[in-house]
């Protein structure tokens, strides 16, 4: 597993990049009340907004760390977005074909030592 | 407590008509309704006790305190409501002869010509009915006055992350293309990110000055060459004009657009009290555009509505919500030039003795602010489990409306403050007191303050609850 510095997680297999956010960002985030997924079949660019998180303090936008096509969401978190606080890194967002994968992914000590620089 | 439909039972009334001197009319039947109107039916006493009861478990500006920042809920004096209710004015109907309602156009172009001079730009449409409504109005000008020049390109619209919320969605719904630029710290735009984003694509920049951390951006001639040179408009969000009335004005500062907040700056009911108004201004360059009809004054000095040349057509039906403009109209005439500014003068240094009085928990501790301030309660919470959001609730317990909460969304647990200007020192003083003895429980017993209010009429609505699973018919 891999982390972006906007909080996302990634962890690619067979070429198929699953995507999240981490616990720090659910966090700080609160309560998050819905998904706005983004259709199967775009075609996403590295750190291109994909889709928005709603919690009862705000809206955040989740970036793709790969570019490539989203292949699948995850439906259950229409009606269970709670997931995302309970269980951050089973609750994934979407998948993504991977054409290319950023430069700028930190494995998850160097994320952790990012997060004491905030 | 009941609703009025649950009170209400077959046969009684609170009203009585004059006997009828007229003569039945037969409706052809197609016109009628074949259900009975579901009306509650209630005798007078129950009535006027269930509306007394209702207003008691509300709270506005006239119970207290209202501090909510980039609302402006200040003050509305009672003058605004003795002209708006002039038979005059209120037995109108817009379809009435322009010749009959001569004063009235006059009032709306009197009203136009306030708010040019106010704002420093060449014309005025009063047609918008409220904030977002005006900048969806200022945006469809923007987009068609590049496509009327042939510039297909310019679909996009940069709006910095500290703007208000409405900004993104208003540009949206008008099929423009969003741009987020990050701010800088004290929300000002950051001036390398703002010309990276512009381009031969840019419509336009959308912008609040005095940003929402309550700061004037002091680039803002840089910034309005930055966008006007890559050919792009500048758009005035004015929800913050408050700040600046009388001493600052949006043309001057080189923007094109400007909407204006009736509800907000200039004394008209918000919030529940509404409606609101939210007139658009425009450059000399964009006057052909604005919503028809728009009231003119001719060399004889008729009124008269005209439609303006490329315009975008009608945002509204008839001409806004005019009541609201009388009442606007009446607090400009009210308080005059120096009156104005003396509003705005004061809205700021109420802000600031109030940012001083709190400072130990101010986001951005050494400078001054303008009309409202960010308090920011991240340290509270790392240190105490206690949130913005809880502060804010314990608040109500002491009859203080609570103030915005995690807006901006640069500032971590963030609590604006704007408490305008008609609040005296006393007051400043009785609520920095209440804040600090709050922050103050906050460390000596948290659990008290996560679970206030407790002498509020609804408690603490189980928020996450109601976004997750909203309810919305009954």
């Amino acid at each position: 597993m891999k982390f972006a510095k906007t909080h996302e997680w990634v962890k690619i297999e067979n070429n198929v990049a699953t995507v999240g956010i981490t616990d720090y960002a659910q966090n700080e985030m609160g309560d998050i009340v819905y998904v706005d997924m983004p259709e199967v079949g775009r075609v996403v660019a590295i750190d291109e907004e994909v889709l928005e998180l709603e919690s009862v303090k705000a809206v955040a936008p989740v970036n793709s760390p790969v570019a490539g096509t989203v292949i699948e969401v995850n439906e259950e978190l229409d009606k269970a977005p709670e997931m995302v606080n309970s269980d951050a890194y089973n609750a994934w967002l979407f998948k993504v074909e991977v054409t290319e994968e950023s430069g700028e992914l930190m494995s998850e000590e160097e994320y952790q030592n990012y997060l004491k620089t905030l | 407590m009941k609703t009025v439909f649950e009170l209400s039972k077959p046969g009684r009334k609170a009203y009585q008509f004059p006997e009828c001197h007229l003569l039945a009319y037969e409706f052809d039947s197609k016109y009628l309704s074949e259900n009975e109107l579901e009306l509650p039916e209630v005798d007078e006493v129950s009535l006027v006790r269930h509306y007394t009861e209702l207003s008691n478990h509300a709270y506005g500006v006239d119970n207290g305190f209202y501090p909510l920042g980039s609302c402006t809920m200040k003050y509305n004096p009672k003058i605004n409501e003795i002209t708006a209710a002039l038979p005059g004015f209120t037995n109108l109907h817009p379809l009435q002869k322009k010749r009959d309602i001569q004063g009235s156009l006059e009032l709306m172009y009197r009203l136009q010509e306030a708010l040019k001079q106010i704002t420093g730009m060449g014309a005025m449409s009063l047609q918008p009915a409220a904030g977002a409504h005006g900048e969806y109005t200022g945006l469809k000008i923007i987009k068609k006055y590049h496509t009327d020049r042939g510039d297909l390109s310019r679909t996009k619209i940069i709006v910095p992350d500290s703007a208000h919320g409405t900004n993104p969605a208003s540009s949206t719904l008008c099929g423009l293309q969003l741009v987020n630029i990050p701010s800088l710290e004290d929300g000002s735009v950051d001036l390398d990110a703002l010309s990276a984003a512009c381009g031969a694509d840019t419509a336009g920049l959308m912008l609040t000055n005095p940003n929402t951390l309550g700061k004037f951006d002091k680039n803002i001639t840089k910034i309005s060459q930055i966008v006007h040179d890559a050919g792009g408009l500048l758009y005035y969000d004015g929800a913050n004009m408050n700040a600046i009335m009388g001493v600052a004005r949006p043309g001057d500062m080189g923007f094109d657009v400007v909407h204006l907040n009736l509800h907000k700056t200039f004394a008209t009911p918000h919030g529940g009290g509404g409606p609101g108004a939210g007139p658009v201004g425009v450059c000399e360059k964009l006057a052909s555009y604005l919503p028809s009809p728009h009231v003119t004054k001719d060399r004889s000095g008729t009124y008269s509505l005209s439609t303006p040349e490329n315009t975008i057509g009608s945002v509204k039906a008839f001409y806004g919500n005019f009541n609201v403009l009388v009442k606007a109209y009446t607090y400009i005439l009210v308080l005059g030039r120096e009156g104005l500014r003396n509003a705005s003068e004061m809205a700021v240094l109420n802000a600031n003795y109030l940012k001083h009085l709190l400072k130990k928990y101010d986001y951005d501790k050494d400078s001054r602010c303008m009309h409202e301030f960010v308090l920011s309660m991240e340290k509270v919470h790392k240190e105490t489990g206690v949130s913005a959001l809880d502060i804010a609730k314990s608040m109500i317990d002491y009859g203080i409306h609570p103030p915005t909460m995690y807006f901006p969304n640069i500032v971590h647990e963030a609590l604006m403050f704007e408490p305008t200007e008609t609040e005296t020192k006393e007051t400043l003083e009785e609520v920095a007191a209440i804040i600090i003895e709050i922050i103050d429980r906050a460390y000596t017993n948290p659990e008290e303050v996560k679970n206030s209010p407790k002498a509020a009429y609804i408690t603490r609505p189980d928020e996450v609850k109601a976004a997750r699973e909203p309810k919305l018919k009954a």
